[in-house]
């Protein structure tokens, strides 16, 4: 794995499998992201409040507390899970040069 | 030392501290002024984005609001969290990989046209002068009740510091001076909090509090008592919503999505090194701010309850003095509708038009004559919903510094997020405009100094606003999120997401988007003010929540459009293609 930055294999079918990846992580979670937020904390709070955790009616808790933890955890689940489908395609930017370093001797315009 | 000699103190240290991160990273270049020459941490990048993004209304009025509210208060907790979600997952690190310096600039590259960058550049302005009005104002407040001066001085102060490390650092300045804000403001946050929930249920962790039994020997936890004495005066259970649910969610989905869309948020992801630290970024800057936005709805119980106790049936007499200092600013306003010399809180509003008017005399229980008209609600008792945070300590009973240490954090959650604004306003205005759209052969010298030169407008245009508060500065926030809902966030995912998406299908939708979002909100707010109940509300959705619709508008517009214009070109194909990978591709690989 010696090959410079400008000879990987960035060719058609590879980013598009790798951009169908990307869309399926994408679909999971945002459908975790919309079931607690608008589903538990909205939709469904007047149910879900007959129900008690912590001591706080269910519904309410997802509204103003549980939907925010979720959410945190869905961000740092997609870094953590995009960067392995990045290894898998050898698209990791781990090496990669600061773009605008590059900008700096190769123009302005990045195409 | 007295509470005012306190305050002095901590916010003369917290602003040296300010300044001297200012003059250690001061911009030499337009990539540091704008973008930080992109080698932030994104840790620090994080916490420079939490502090940009929470504002005087997260710091100051938002457990305020949700004290008042109830569970209707979840639409700004989830509204202004849950969009950093979309941001991380759609819309950040793409918009890193594309590597420029403004939202503008990938509207304007990616629709190949000078119009929709034009256009992008008027949606920021708008969005963004609407927002750094409210900090500027927040600012004031803050300098009139704590500091003691009148509340021009106290805007010129925050003026004179914003000008001097945004226009002399830019991004760069900015971001350090931010990570510092976000420090002071989260103590401050944090502090009284942890007091008030020790002093109510013994449980040091605010976020556990909600749920905690009472040390008042009720046997009740805190949401418990509160639902019960709420009711007990007439309000509505503190955990039920007054609010259909269609709305609560139309809110809420305008709030996510306006939160995404919002410029300064997103600029601070071009200043990470690479696209994997855009990701991770979002995470942190989320991390960050939940733990205010978490603390808040417990601040908000604790408060309501706390106010409920000291004021109901109590005589003007007995009044802490907290009660009385409000009063004095006129954020504060009883009148002994019924005569028992006792003071009634319950629901509804005590007097007609808002706001109350005082009168000079003084009544016989020695408080403040109110002037306006009494409705014929029993509540006697006016109170602003901004003066919950800032009032807490005092309410709580808790020591001197503790009110300093809270008054320099919300002028660190306003001064923070007027830098923010005030960059992305100067950079929309010296880049897109000077630079991409009238003036094509600008050097970098002279960019900086346009840039320079636009913050420095632009701090005098927001001074002016929190001088002269335009009467409609509460209402125009609905403003900023709709727009930003209905024009900006549409055109960005789709130049993403949608390859097809063409330059004619992205200007009609933002156009259209903007178009029915103004119009909409302009109606109820100005035009037919009284016309704003929810029987007149399309699909029952106010104001505040028409943003979702303006974007779905927005999406049907671009694509009906689109269907019928020319396809992109073959080189914007390629930016698209570009974008979506984490690496450089041959085709922009550097000429070595």
């Amino acid at each position: 794995m010696s090959g410079t930055e400008s000879h990987r294999d960035t060719s058609g079918d590879r980013t598009q499998a790798y951009w169908k990846a990307n869309l399926r992580e994408l679909a999971w979670l945002l459908a975790i992201w919309f079931t607690c937020s608008f589903g538990f904390g909205i939709v469904l709070a007047e149910p879900l409040n007959a129900f008690t955790f912590l001591g706080v009616p269910l519904g309410f808790w997802f509204a103003q507390q549980g939907a925010i933890y979720i959410f945190i955890m869905l961000i740092f689940v997609y870094a953590w899970r995009m960067h392995r489908v990045d290894e898998r395609f050898g698209l990791e930017d781990d090496n990669e040069p600061d773009s605008y370093d590059l900008d700096d001797a190769g123009g302005e315009t990045q195409a | 030392m007295s509470t005012t000699a306190l305050t002095y103190l901590f916010v003369a240290l917290s602003f040296a501290l300010y300044i001297g991160i200012a003059i250690w990273s001061r911009a030499a270049s337009t990539k540091e002024f704008y973008v930080a020459g992109g080698h932030v941490h994104p840790i620090a990048n994080g916490m420079a984005t939490a502090a940009d993004w929470m504002s005087a209304a997260s710091f100051i009025s938002m457990a305020g609001i949700i004290a008042f509210m109830g569970y209707d208060g979840s639409v700004y907790l989830m509204g202004w969290t849950g969009g950093f979600v979309l941001l991380a997952l759609l819309l950040a690190p793409y918009l890193r990989k594309f590597g420029q310096f403004t939202v503008p600039d990938f509207i304007g590259e990616r629709y190949y046209s000078k119009t929709a960058r034009v256009i992008a550049v008027l949606c920021l302005l708008i969005v963004s002068f609407t927002y750094i009005a409210g900090q500027m104002r927040g600012v004031g407040i803050v300098f009139s009740r704590f500091l003691e001066v009148d509340i021009n001085t106290g805007v010129y102060t925050g003026m004179a510091i914003v000008f001097f490390y945004a226009v002399l650092g830019g991004m760069k300045g900015i971001t350090y001076t931010q990570v510092a804000q976000y420090c002071v403001m989260i103590f401050a946050y944090l502090v009284p909090a942890i007091f008030i929930s020790m002093l109510l249920t013994g449980n040091p962790l605010p976020q556990l509090g909600l749920g905690t039994t009472l040390e008042d020997g009720s046997g009740m936890t805190v949401l418990a008592k509160l639902d019960a004495v709420l009711t007990d005066l007439g309000f509505a259970a503190y955990t039920a919503s007054e609010r259909a649910t269609i709305d609560v969610f139309a809110i809420t989905a305008a709030l996510m999505i306006g939160t995404a869309g919002l410029p300064h948020v997103i600029v601070r992801f071009f200043t990470v090194p690479k696209v994997s630290d855009a990701r991770k970024s979002a995470g942190w800057a989320l991390l960050f701010i939940a733990l205010l936005y978490t603390t808040a709805p417990a601040i908000a119980s604790f408060a309501r309850l706390n106010f409920v106790d000291t004021v109901q049936d109590a005589t003007y007499e007995t009044m802490p003095d907290w009660f009385k200092n409000w009063e004095d600013i006129g954020l504060i306003g009883w009148s002994d509708k019924n005569e028992d010399g006792h003071i009634q809180y319950g629901p509804g509003n005590a007097f007609e038009g808002g706001a109350p008017t005082f009168g000079e005399e003084r009544g016989s229980h020695g408080e403040r004559v109110v002037t306006s008209a009494p409705t014929a609600a029993d509540n006697e008792v006016y109170v602003d919903r901004d003066i919950m945070v800032l009032a807490n300590p005092e309410i709580a009973n808790l020591p001197g510094w503790v009110m300093a240490l809270v008054a320099a954090g919300s002028l660190a959650a306003a001064l923070s997020t007027a830098a923010g604004l005030l960059l992305v306003i100067s950079s929309s205005v010296s880049h897109d405009l000077v630079k991409k759209t009238f003036r094509a052969g600008t050097t970098e010298r002279q960019e900086l100094l346009y840039a320079r030169l636009s913050a420095a407008v632009a701090v005098v245009v927001a001074g002016y606003f929190g001088i002269n508060p335009p009467g409609f500065v509460a209402q125009v926030v609905a403003f900023a999120f709709g727009l930003a809902a209905a024009s900006l966030f549409p055109a960005l995912f789709m130049g993403i997401f949608v390859k097809s998406m063409n330059r004619d299908g992205a200007i009609a939708g933002m156009i259209a988007g903007l178009g029915f979002t103004w119009v909409y909100i302009a109606w109820f707010k100005f035009w037919e003010p009284a016309a704003n109940v929810a029987e007149n509300w399309w699909f029952g959705i106010s104001p505040e929540g028409i943003g979702f619709v303006g974007m779905i508008v927005n999406f049907v517009v671009a694509f009906a459009v689109a269907r019928f214009t020319v396809k992109p070109p073959e080189k914007v194909r390629e930016l698209v293609d570009s974008i979506r990978i984490p690496v450089r591709t041959q085709s922009n690989a550097p000429k070595l």
